[in-house]
């Protein structure tokens, strides 16, 4: 066994932000167990990439390349780590929790026997069994969270939420850097990706906003629609919008607010009638002070709100929109 | 055509959730069920398929005699048939159990394509699909927002992060996961209603399948989460609580 692999990816030739977090994750845990902790570079050119690596705390880091891993696939990167694994046999593989590592990491765990515990925002381990940590994830919607543990033998796989640790608790250090060319025939890719494109320009630009008015389903129907649009003007502030709404047609696009939409960092981000789903939360935590308003007090917005109001927005907002005004005159 | 959609039922989106007495799970008793979200949307993308090159659309579903009305409703919205996994300890079975379930119920249908949401509303893995493919030995998407059959196979829309998109080509068969929002869901007509309770719904047993149930990842323990910011909440009548808010958001945060 070979201790903790990060699988590490690139973003604008640098290892992506959330790449980062996941190795300091792996520190983490490298600390709670003892073990060595290494990371794994996947690419048609990797020096780059192993050489940003290099520089951290690390025991190893390995270049997998292949001229077929230039543009990411399933198949390719599956049958890569499938292999790379085979050789080093790791007890715990940890990835960013992003939606590349979704569309490959869960079929090439079940290659292995094993199962990925995905979204990861924490984990410890107990003195009974120091080597088999606790891991925690969100359940319904954020409404819970599960510790979950791995009971099997061979590698235990995690994939780490944006946020949940910190790029800069990242330790810097020196790695030996090794290389591993996996076995890839063309005919293995079964799939092929296209460019990657934007569905039109966008045409507000939510993350230089000051303040967000967001509204989610609560709102229930796009007539009512004009009620939080009438708030936005009161505060001088730009609309957001939770998912379901931007789905439904309601609000185009580029008002949507999460981690299919913009990401934003207002003063102010009022949410009314938005639950809270962690989609929603990654795009609006660095809000400088977060208000929410809805009917259920077990809402997860709460837990990352400054001040909650929990109430029926229709009749919360329309007092609100009077208040502020008087406020502003 | 032949699409077999993977559908779950999961505790209603409102639905008040408390912990179960072992804090192994929630308190199932009491709770309002509904069709997850994403797989409403790979059940839409199954029926428009269908009415584009014809064929037929099953939904496949595990879990206890409790789904039914969640397979019924799917019918009812267009589905030709169902196939029912019976088995009461779906919690118990970690992604890989569940998708071995589904694919030991798919193979034998030699499906043209498999469809199924991104992830559940409850436990919300993003698993099931991705694995079910693997064990199938298929090619898969994920994130997909529309579906295209062509000659060779399927052209479908992905979705990556940032507002950012991406065409992929795939061989059929394939399985694919749906993201929500890609079409408009329809309701089930008093029509469609009717002739759902005479559609076949074929349950087979977790026994019958072949799949044990001995999980490699356990879920141990559900909790509350911890508040990360401290939450002042505001009381009062909406308008005493709209007043405080305005108050609180011009003096103390500063931010009018």
């Amino acid at each position: 066994m070979s201790g903790i692999w990060v699988v590490v990816e690139e973003r604008d030739g640098r290892v992506s932000h959330i790449g980062c977090e996941a190795v300091a994750a792996g520190q983490k845990l490298a600390a709670l167990t003892g073990l060595p902790v290494n990371a794994a570079v996947l690419g048609a050119q990797t020096e780059a990439l192993a050489g940003e690596a290099a520089t951290w705390a690390l025991a190893k880091v390995a270049r997998v390349e292949h001229p077929l891993l230039a543009a990411y696939t399933a198949d390719g990167f599956t049958l890569a780590l499938e292999q790379f694994f085979a050789v080093e046999k790791p007890d715990f593989v940890i990835f960013p929790h992003t939606y590349q590592v979704r569309d490959y990491a869960p079929a090439l765990a079940a290659r292995l026997g094993q199962v990925l515990i995905g979204d990861v925002t924490a984990f410890s381990a107990d003195t009974a069994q120091p080597a088999r940590p606790v891991f925690t994830r969100q359940l319904m919607q954020g409404r819970l969270n599960g510790a979950y543990r791995h009971s099997g033998n061979g590698a235990c796989f995690i994939s780490v939420q944006a946020g949940a640790f910190r790029a800069d608790e990242l330790q810097a250090g020196t790695a030996e850097v090794c290389s591993f060319s996996p076995t890839i025939e063309p005919a293995q890719i079964r799939t092929k990706p296209g460019e990657r494109f934007r569905a039109s320009a966008q045409t507000i630009d939510l993350g230089s906003a000051q303040r967000i008015v967001s509204v989610g389903r609560g709102i229930k129907d796009a007539a009512n629609l004009p009620l939080v649009q009438e708030l936005a003007a009161a505060l001088g502030a730009e609309l957001g919008a939770s998912r379901p709404i931007c789905d439904a047609g309601w609000l185009p696009l580029d008002r949507q607010v999460g981690s299919s939409g913009q990401t934003v960092s207002p003063k102010l981000y009022l949410a009314v009638g938005i639950s809270g789903a962690i989609q929603h939360l990654v795009g609006m935590k660095g809000s400088q002070c977060v208000a929410a308003i809805n009917k259920d007090p077990g809402a997860p917005i709460f837990e990352s709100a400054d001040y909650g109001i929990v109430g029926d927005l229709f009749e919360v907002v329309p007092a609100l929109i009077e208040a502020v005004k008087a406020a502003r005159q | 055509m032949k699409i077999m959609v993977a559908i779950k039922q999961v505790p209603e989106r409102d639905a008040q959730v408390r912990i179960d007495a072992a804090a192994r799970w929630i308190e199932e008793s009491g709770l309002q069920w509904a069709l997850n979200e994403s797989d409403a949307y790979a059940l839409e993308e199954a029926l428009q398929l269908k009415e584009k090159h014809g064929g037929e659309v099953v939904v496949v579903t595990a879990g206890p005699e409790r789904v039914g009305p969640t397979v019924r409703e799917a019918l009812a919205k267009g589905a030709d048939r169902a196939i029912h996994i019976d088995c009461a300890d779906l919690g118990s079975r970690d992604a890989l159990g569940v998708a071995r379930l589904l694919a030991a119920a798919l193979k034998p249908e030699n499906p043209d394509l498999v469809l199924t949401g991104l992830q559940s509303d409850d436990l919300g893995q993003g698993q099931t699909g991705v694995i079910v493919a693997e064990l199938l030995g298929l090619p898969h998407a994920s994130l997909i927002l529309h579906v295209e059959k062509t000659e060779t196979g399927l052209t479908v829309k992905k979705e990556l992060e940032e507002g950012w998109f991406q065409t992929i080509e795939l061989p059929a068969p394939a399985v694919l996961t749906i993201q929500s929002g890609g079409n408009k869901l329809r309701y089930a007509t008093l029509m469609g209603i009717k002739r759902a309770k005479t559609k076949e719904v074929r349950t087979v047993t977790a026994a019958e399948l072949g799949v044990d149930a001995a999980p490699v990842v356990v879920l141990e323990r559900v909790a509350l989460p911890q508040k990360q910011k401290s939450t002042q909440m505001l009381t009062g009548t909406a308008k005493e609580a709209a007043a405080a808010l305005v108050e609180k958001l011009k003096f103390e945060a500063r931010v009018l």
